[in-house]
């Protein structure tokens, strides 16, 4: 047994978690504001990291002018989206809405192969020095910068829905569309918001795998692990989401160790959140802190 | 999907047998008829291209229809179909390894399929069409990698070999003698779809989809006909894998992903959800489509469009945002798809020049 090594990847499993929370956090965010399922939230993830990839390598932008600039891009992206496209849907039945999702996704994955090719692209070096030591264990610089931007945005994400006013607006709608009407609140305005906080949060996600692992279409893989994700800590729960994404982060680092040391199946990295996934709906379909939905007539 | 069960004015129906027949007049059964007739004669043109074109939607078609009836009719939604179309692919060639006559695996196939959807439908079955969606979801990476994983079953990467159709040593290893295997089946699965949908069940899924409550109200068993409809949908999908194999003759495994899942979706999309005739529809759209998309770009080559978008290497990508793109655009614009349209323009002759 290999301690060191099983010590390392749920480390490891632990920041590659939060980045999945962060994801995930956006999902719900999009699913509690506005029932809709977001098949296309990888392509969030996607579109910005390319986004700022492009800005860094073609224009030779400062990293912060550049990532900033994206920030404002993705707010807009997501905007236009809901308008364009997920307006129109509003009142159709839950299934029509999740196929366009569906549809996005798939248009902007081959519409960024297309624009920047199927090759993974490295990031321009953001740090001088590459690693750090903590506690006897080798740790990328970057790695430690994505668990402390994961921390931010979920602090973020805690001040915003308990202190700020289009928070609490937001939460309301998710309680009861028709009483937040009545209360003034825009519910249009607030589906747009959601989109673009979404779309601004997924895309700070992608920007931070770009620059540890390079922008690739794999990142839009991000999208469907939120799946397990949500699933396992339940649809509407933004704590869920947050740990739901450690533990699948971590599940599927510990998945790998097993598998390469004892099980040689290979490929249990990309496989095991999928077995849970379907195992949780089995036993708890609603997760660990997600509502039950009991319906009356 | 609001006005699937919406007929056009002046179609009364006054006695409840005439609610129930599969055509609904005299003159579209005998179109019916003809259409099939005319189909049979396709062969004759020689064109062996347009033949292999053709087959194509037959068997997507097939496994299209198994989609529909679980998406259109029932109100579930599943994103892992192509995955069961691979495990009827790979149970029917399994088969045929085993000594089974492909005549036997084909219907074999598609029980094994059904079986193997169980696996993943059931617990899914019985919540909201969202969970299912998921669980589908996860079924198609799980699937996915016990494809590569099993090589007793599919051959492993290398994939498996299998055999041609044959009934009493005749074999059907042409364009031109498959055909008329993949046509018989087509006609088969698409009337006992017709005839499912009049049946009590038939109409028991219709209901579900429409308000599950008011269904449950009326002594409809929610998790007994959502389970039904997911295992039909697989068994379509496993029927439409074989005639895949013993077309192909051979099965790669990474034939089934995630895009040709979603490809089914957006042939139902587009063909029309809740409408039988229209899974065929769509699924011939779809198989003409990077036809199309091809024929566009060879036609703008040289141009300055296609010097600044670069578009002959992009083809596959065109296409595949094209079928996106198609999705969205249906979905917003006509959710009703192209059996709709059909429907208008049958009405518009009917009616000229008085159109009310």
């Amino acid at each position: 047994m290999n301690w060191e090594l099983l010590f390392q990847l749920t480390l490891n499993g632990l920041i590659v978690g939060a980045l999945y929370g962060v994801v995930a956090m956006s999902f719900v965010l999009i699913y509690k504001a506005s029932q809709v399922v977001n098949f296309a939230q990888g392509e969030f993830l996607l579109v910005g990291a390319w986004a700022c990839w492009w800005l860094l390598t073609t224009f030779q932008l400062p990293f912060i002018a550049g990532f900033l600039l994206t920030l404002v891009f993705m707010t807009l992206f997501g905007l236009i989206l809901q308008v364009v496209v997920l307006r129109p849907l509003i009142g159709e039945p839950v299934i029509s809405v999740i196929m366009v999702t569906i549809g996005l996704s798939i248009f902007f994955q081959a519409l960024m192969k297309w624009l920047f090719g199927v090759f993974a692209q490295p990031f321009p070096p953001i740090f001088e020095t590459n690693k750090v030591n903590i506690a006897g264990l080798e740790v990328q610089t970057v790695y430690l910068l994505s668990l402390a931007i994961s921390l931010v945005i979920m602090g973020g994400f805690a001040w915003f829905f308990t202190v700020s006013k289009h928070g609490l607006a937001m939460r309301a709608t998710a309680f009861d569309q028709q009483v937040a009407q009545s209360l003034g609140i825009s519910v249009r305005q607030v589906f747009a918001m959601s989109w673009a906080i979404s779309a601004v949060v997924s895309s700070v996600a992608g920007v931070v795998v770009g620059v540890v692992n390079g922008v690739s279409s794999a990142l839009s893989f991000y999208g469907i692990k939120v799946f397990p994700a949500v699933i396992l800590g339940g649809l509407d729960s933004v704590v869920g989401a947050v740990v739901g994404g450690l533990i699948i982060g971590v599940l599927e680092n510990v998945a790998h160790f097993v598998d390469s040391e004892f099980l040689n199946w290979g490929n249990m990295f990309q496989i095991a959140p999928f077995y849970v996934l379907i195992i949780i709906l089995m036993i708890k379909p609603y997760g660990l802190f997600g509502t039950k939905n009991i319906e009356r007539v | 999907m609001a006005g699937i069960s919406l007929t056009p004015c002046g179609d009364f129906r006054e006695s409840y047998r005439a609610d129930t027949t599969i055509f609904p007049t005299r003159l579209s059964r005998a179109f019916a008829i003809a259409a099939v007739g005319l189909a049979c004669l396709a062969p004759l043109t020689g064109d062996r291209y347009m033949l292999s074109l053709l087959i194509q939607s037959g068997y997507l078609g097939i496994a299209a229809l198994g989609l529909n009836v679980l998406v259109g009719f029932t109100g579930q939604i599943s994103i892992g179909h192509a995955a069961f179309f691979g495990v009827g692919a790979f149970s029917s060639a399994f088969l045929v390894e085993h000594g089974v006559p492909v005549f036997f695996a084909i219907p074999l196939a598609g029980i094994m399929t059904t079986a193997v959807g169980m696996v993943f439908g059931l617990p899914a079955a019985r919540l909201k069409g969202l969970y299912l969606a998921i669980a589908t979801l996860a079924a198609q990476f799980i699937i996915e990698d016990f494809f590569a994983r099993a090589r007793w079953f599919t051959g492993g990467v290398a994939g498996r070999v299998t055999e041609p159709f044959s009934v009493f040593g005749f074999r059907f290893d042409t364009n031109e003698t498959y055909f008329y295997v993949v046509l018989a089946y087509v006609v088969l699965m698409f009337v006992s779809a017709a005839n499912l949908m009049r049946t009590r069940d038939g109409r028991a899924l219709i209901a579900v989809r429409d308000h599950y409550l008011s269904a449950e109200m009326m002594g409809i068993n929610l998790t007994y006909y959502r389970t039904l409809s997911f295992g039909i949908s697989s068994f379509y999908a496993g029927i439409g894998g074989a005639l895949y194999a013993h077309y192909l003759l051979f099965v790669s495994v990474e034939a089934f992903n995630i895009l040709f899942s979603i490809q089914f979706l957006a042939m139902i999309i587009i063909g029309g959800l809740g409408s039988v005739m229209g899974s065929l529809m769509g699924a011939v759209f779809m198989t003409m489509l990077p036809e199309i998309v091809q024929w566009l770009a060879d036609g703008l080559a040289g141009s300055p469009i296609d010097r600044a978008l670069g578009l002959g290497s992009a083809v596959s990508y065109l296409r595949e945002m094209t079928i996106g793109a198609a999705i969205v655009l249906f979905l917003i614009f006509e959710p009703d798809g192209l059996a709709r349209r059909w429907r208008l323009i049958k009405a518009y002759w009917k009616l000229y020049p008085f159109s009310h």
